[in-house]
Parts: C-alpha cells; structure tokens; sequence
C-alpha cells in the first residue's frame, strides 16, 4: 500500500439496479453501460478522478449482489472484492455502499452485511429524487448515527448529483479511517436489524410506487401483456424498415453519385477501380445501412432504460423454461440482436450454469445487427415495396419473418439441448421487476451516438481494410491477354470462389456470393460490401441492390437468407464463446451445428423455391 | 390477485438448498409480509411476489419453499 498511499481506492457496491454504475459515471466522467435491470454490470471496472482536495482518487465499480453468498459469477467478483480475496484485486480503502432509497428494506440487509466484515465503508443513499416524489422521508442523521458511518444522499443521473459523495470520499484518510463501530446489536438475525432501522429513521407512505402498479396491472395481465409484448417487438421491425428506407436511399445514392463522380475526375487505372469499385461501392453499401442500425438501437435503448424488459422475460419465462431456457436469457438474448458477443457476456447473470451455456450456445441465433445489412438489401431486391391487409409493410414482414425463424430454431436448439442433459434437477429464476422509468432523451442521444460510431468506426477500419484486401484478391493477378471473361474470373478471389462454389452449388450460390462469404467470417457486413465490390469489378455500374434483382433467382436470395438467419461464422463470436465458457469443445459444437443448420436451411429453401419456379 | 399473506418460514428442500437461502437473504423471513402481485401468462407460471418494497418473479417450484399464512381478505 505504500507506493500507492496518495490514491484512495474505493469500491461502489451494492445490491443489483441500485444506481452504482450511474454514480461511477457520475464520478469518474467515463460512460460504463446503465441500464434500468439487474445485472447490467458484469465485471469490475475501474476510473479515476481527482478530488476537490487534489487527492486522485481510484473508483471501482461491482457488479451488484444481493448477498455475499454469490449464486453467479458476477456476484462472486463482488464477494471477493469487497472481501480483499480477489486475486488481482487488494481489498478497498473505502466501501462505498450503495442503496436505492426506495427499496431500503432489501438494500439495508446487504448493507448491513458488508458492515459485518468491520472494514472503512459509507453509505450512499442513491434515488433521493425518486425517494422524495414519492414522499419516502429518510432521517440520514439517526440512520448514520444508527449504522456508524457516513450517510450521504445522491442522485446519479443529476448534474451534480454526487456533491456531497465526493465531499465525504474527500474526508476519508485511508489510514486513519475508523472501523465502523459495531451495530448496536450485532444480533444474528440481519432481518430484524434491518426493520428495527426502518423502523427508527425511514417513513414510507406506500410500500410501491402507484404508477408501477397501474403499469403492471396492464402489462403483466396474461393476455394483454403477451399481445402488448408482440406489438411491441412487431413495431420494431416495421420502424427498422419503413423509418429508415428514405434516410438509407439518401445515403446510398449519395455514395454512389460521389463514386462517379470520382470516377469521371480520375484517370483510369488500378488507383480509380480501388476507390470506386472498392471503397465506394463496398463501404458505401454498408454506410447506409446505418438508419437501420440506428433505429433498432433506438428502440432497445428505451427498452432497457423503461424498465420493461424484466417484465418480457416474465411473461416469457414458462415458455422458455419448456424449451429448456430460463425468462433470464431474455436479456441476453435481446442483446445479441444488437451483437452476440455482449449478449454473451450477459449470461454471466445467468446463476445456473446448464441455463447459461444453453443461453450461449443459442445467442449467435438472434440476429444480430451485422446481418440486418444482407438483410435489407435482399429484401430491398427481392420483396416488392407493398402494403399488406392494409397496414403492414411487406418487407417488414419479410424481415419479422427471418427474425421469427431464428428464435424458432434457438427454441428448437435449446430444446435439444435440454433433451441431451443427464442433469434434469431444479433451475431457478428470483428475478427482480425494477421500478419503471422514464428514459432520458440525453442518455438515449448519446448512447444512439456511441452506438453510431462504433458501427461508423467499424466501417473505416476492419470493413474497409477487408473491403481493400478483397478487391486486391479480386483484381490480381490480371487475366491472361484475350481473355474472354471478365478480369475477375482470372483473379484470386475468383479462385477461391469458384473452388468454394463446389460445396454451395446446391444452395443456388454464385461464385461471386461465395468469394463474399469468406471475408463475411471477420465481420458480417461484409458480405454486403463484397458483393458489391466483385460485381462493381466485373463492370456491373449500376449499384449493388439493381444487379442483385436483376441477376440472382428468387430461389438463391431466399437461400442466402436462409444461411444468414444461421451465419454460422462469425470468428469473434467464437472467440467470445471460448474466453466465457473455457471450453474448446463449446466453440467446436456451436460452429459445427450452426454450419449444419445453415447448409439444410439453405439447400431445403432453395430446393423448394426452385421446384416453385421461383 | 393482490392476495396478501404472512411469512411462516422458509424450507429447504435437501441439504444445502441454495435457492432456499437466496430466498431468506431477499427477505422471506417468518414476520414479513407478501403480497402476490400477478401470476405469468401460462400455468400461472411464474408468481410475482411483493416483499418489502420489492417484486421478485418466483417460480413456483421456489415459491413452494414459502409458506404462509393468509391475513383476513383485504
Ligand atoms: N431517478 C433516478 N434513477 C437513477 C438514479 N441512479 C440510477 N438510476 C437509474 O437506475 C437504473 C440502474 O442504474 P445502474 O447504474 O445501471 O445500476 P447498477 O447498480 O450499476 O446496476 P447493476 O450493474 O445491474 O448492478 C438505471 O435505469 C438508471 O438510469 C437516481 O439517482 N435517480
Ligand atoms: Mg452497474
């Protein structure tokens, strides 16, 4: 400790959804994932940020726990942590404790706990403002004087709303820090301390908030509340299509009209077919597919922030457990349509290891948002721009449809799984319904920028370094002199594809789908770029989606659909797979049975579509 | 609906119930009073259950832990 004497460390803990990652925020200035359920947060993460006094202060941030008896991993990071057991991890200066002011009588328990360990802690009294509208009346004096350490009042997502948290952190010297002093009763029975404190310092006019209850009334009721949830996931599939088309169009065309543009500045050669062919036509396929991505993150973002998600997962629960799931996955699962590879890192909520390798094993199921490109622009070819039973959009349909049928074979998957298991005992659920809250449109602003960028980002770095890289593959070596097909047929890439082609002629594939499926296993958009930068290269000018319609069969798009709705390749999927589960076998059997329903669901959809005519 | 009750105890089903004591520590403790809030879609499957300030969705293989006795119909 010595070197490090000048640095207070302190650790935010408390139970789950409490407001500890709002306050790190708040504290450290930094913009960690808040969200309105338990177990948003899954590892410790450390900030810093300098006191008024100029001490530097390091904040850690736990996930919440509702006990030192851990049931998950998450919680067991918190254990050791807070318990100075952490291997990484020396025990903190200070334990910063975390309570929602208006759900003190479970929070005080962990409290009180933690207090247990004698360790220098204080308490941090979060949602004083949600206390206060509903005239929740707490006597901080009495209950500090009660428990023995500091009590402060904050509010993490106010402006300023860790003054007088910072103010006492400030007053805090590591060394000379007094051990709290024992409760007064230091009785066995936690429970009972804890009413005995309710009892002497907080007056509560109603044990729940009314609006909760009205909400709830509504949206849990068994039938309304699973026809509220279909409508709500419905509506988001329709407003992925019919918000964005204007906004995609706009930038695709953009794109291109600025591809001839440069084409006509520059003279011909090998630097004018990379610019145009390659980074125009490839990465401003992609780009526009940023309304799209941006909408779905809308709508998830509010989702989360609502409060309503934990709800969907009990409405769904009794469901999922038949197929051998748990209403826990829900969130995982609903994250893995944004990307799998968190919604696989939120599993760690999951207590039950069985429910959380199921969970994982089917996440690369949902579709994630790197799809929605290939998506889109085969609707957009394929399916006719066209009202059905009068308000629904057709490719909006189409595109509820192919998310329709990757849950179906998840549940069927998970099913199998379940069968598979020699160990049938109990699973649990103890899943806590959160408050409902009104998300903030800053917050959603932002979270939407961060979201854009990173998609922005992905597009001028891997997308446009495999983009460049295939159409080098694409354009050497040149063909030979009089050649009689295009120079791309000669090329590497043109090779590889038409070596590939062997194994996916049966699902309708054209080389040129084929050369796109191999960058496609580094990031998914990809597909989408290539295929426009290897028909760009065979003198195809007209953009990617009027080529597509005009020479690919109904029966090969509806089997390329058919393989994205599995994907079977996605290498950071695997990469994620192995780091969470340990297990090489895991990753093997995930991309071994994705590859296999992805071969029969294509080959079957093509097949069949071909002896329709289509 | 909005059945309320009392905690009578809490009881294990074998050695080391895990579940049981995740169920102590949430506040399902002999005194404490619970409310069932509403019942899932399907089977009736999961229950929510209000304790203190808090709802907490319970299967019912773990709500059956739980007994109760019924306080006089509100
Ligand atoms: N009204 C109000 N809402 C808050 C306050 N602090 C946090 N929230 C909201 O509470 C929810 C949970 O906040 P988080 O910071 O994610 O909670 P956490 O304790 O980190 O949760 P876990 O990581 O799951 O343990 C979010 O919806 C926040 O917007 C507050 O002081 N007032
Ligand atoms: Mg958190």
């Amino acid at each position: 400790m010595n070197a490090a004497a000048a640095t207070l460390q302190i650790a935010l803990v408390g139970n789950p959804n409490c407001g500890k990652t709002a306050l790190f925020n708040l504290l450290t200035g930094t913009r960690q994932k808040v969200a309105n359920y338990a177990g948003v947060t899954i590892e410790r993460k450390e900030g810093h940020y300098t006191a008024p006094s100029g001490r530097s202060v390091r904040v850690l941030d736990l996930p919440g726990a509702y006990s030192l008896a851990a049931t998950s991993p998450d919680e067991a990071i918190t254990r050791d942590v807070v318990m100075g057991r952490h291997a990484q991890e020396a025990a903190p200066d200070l334990i910063v404790c975390v309570v929602d002011a208006t759900n003190l009588r479970l929070h005080l328990r962990f409290v009180l706990e933690i207090a247990r360990l004698g360790r220098p802690m204080l308490l941090a009294l979060n949602m004083m403002d949600a206390a206060r509208r509903r005239g929740i009346r707490i006597d901080t004096a009495q209950l500090s004087q009660r428990l023995g350490m500091p009590v402060v009042e904050t509010i993490a997502v106010k402006h300023g709303g860790a003054k007088q948290l910072i103010e006492q952190i400030d007053a805090t010297r590591p060394a000379l820090s007094p051990q709290p002093s024992t409760l007064a009763s230091h009785s066995f029975d936690l429970h009972a301390d804890v009413r005995a404190l309710l009892a002497a310092t907080v007056s509560v006019p109603r044990r729940t908030a009314a609006v909760d209850d009205a909400i709830d009334r509504v949206v849990l009721h068994p039938v309304l509340g699973l026809a509220i949830l279909a409508v709500v996931m419905f509506l988001i599939f329709q407003a992925v299509f019919s918000w964005a088309t204007p906004l995609h169009d706009g930038i695709a065309n953009g794109m291109q009209a600025a591809g001839n543009w440069l084409g006509d500045t520059l003279p011909d050669g090998a630097l004018r077919s990379l610019l145009v062919d390659g980074v125009f036509a490839g990465l401003g396929t992609v780009l526009a597919f940023l309304p799209q991505i941006l909408i779905l993150f809308l709508f998830i973002l509010c989702l989360e922030e609502s409060g309503y998600l934990p709800r969907a997962a009990f409405l769904l629960d009794r469901m999922m457990l038949t197929a051998g799931l748990t209403g826990r996955s829900f969130i995982p699962l609903l994250s893995s349509f944004a990307c799998a590879i968190p919604g696989i890192m939120a599993t760690r909520s999951i207590p039950d290891p069985r429910d959380r390798l199921t969970t994982i094993l089917i996440a690369p199921l949902m579709t994630c948002s790197a799809r929605l490109p290939v998506y889109a622009l085969l609707i957009a070819a394929f399916i006719p721009q066209r009202t059905v039973a009068g308000v629904f959009n057709l490719q909006g349909v189409v595109l509820f449809t192919l998310y329709v049928a990757g849950i179906v074979s998840a549940l069927l998957v998970a099913w199998v799984i379940k069968r598979l298991r020699r160990d049938q005992s109990e699973h649990a659920l103890m899943m806590e319904l959160p408050s409902y809250r009104l998300p903030h449109p800053r917050d959603i602003a932002i979270g939407l920028y961060e979201r854009g960028m990173i998609f922005v980002k992905r597009v001028g770095g891997i997308i446009l370094a495999l983009t460049v890289l295939l159409w080098f593959l694409s354009s050497f070596p040149a063909p030979p002199a009089g050649a009689s097909e295009p120079a791309i047929h000669y090329s590497a890439a043109g090779m590889i594809g038409r070596a590939l082609h062997t194994v996916f002629a049966p699902l309708g594939f054209n080389w040129q789908i084929c050369i796109a499926l191999v960058p496609g296993l580094a990031a998914r958009e990809v597909a989408v770029s290539s295929l426009a930068t290897v028909y760009a290269l065979a003198g195809n000018e007209d953009g990617l989606q009027a080529v597509v319609a005009a020479q690919w069969s109904l029966a090969t798009a509806l089997a390329l659909l058919a393989w994205y709705v599995f994907a079977p390749m996605c290498i950071s999927t695997l990469a994620t797979v192995k780091r969470e589960t340990g297990s090489t076998r895991n990753v093997i059997v995930l991309a071994g049975y994705l590859f296999g329903l992805a071969w029969l669901a294509s080959f079957a959809t093509y097949q069949i579509a071909s002896a329709f005519g289509a | 609906m909005g059945a309320s009750a009392t905690v009578l105890d809490v009881n294990d089903n074998g050695t080391n119930d895990r579940i049981a004591q995740r169920l102590r520590d949430l506040g399902f403790v002999a005194g404490e009073p619970v409310r069932l809030v509403a019942r899932g879609p399907l089977g009736a499957d999961p229950l929510l259950v209000q304790i203190g300030y808090t709802r907490f969705a319970l299967r019912r293989a773990e709500a059956a832990r739980v007994t109760v006795t019924a306080d006089a119909a509100p």
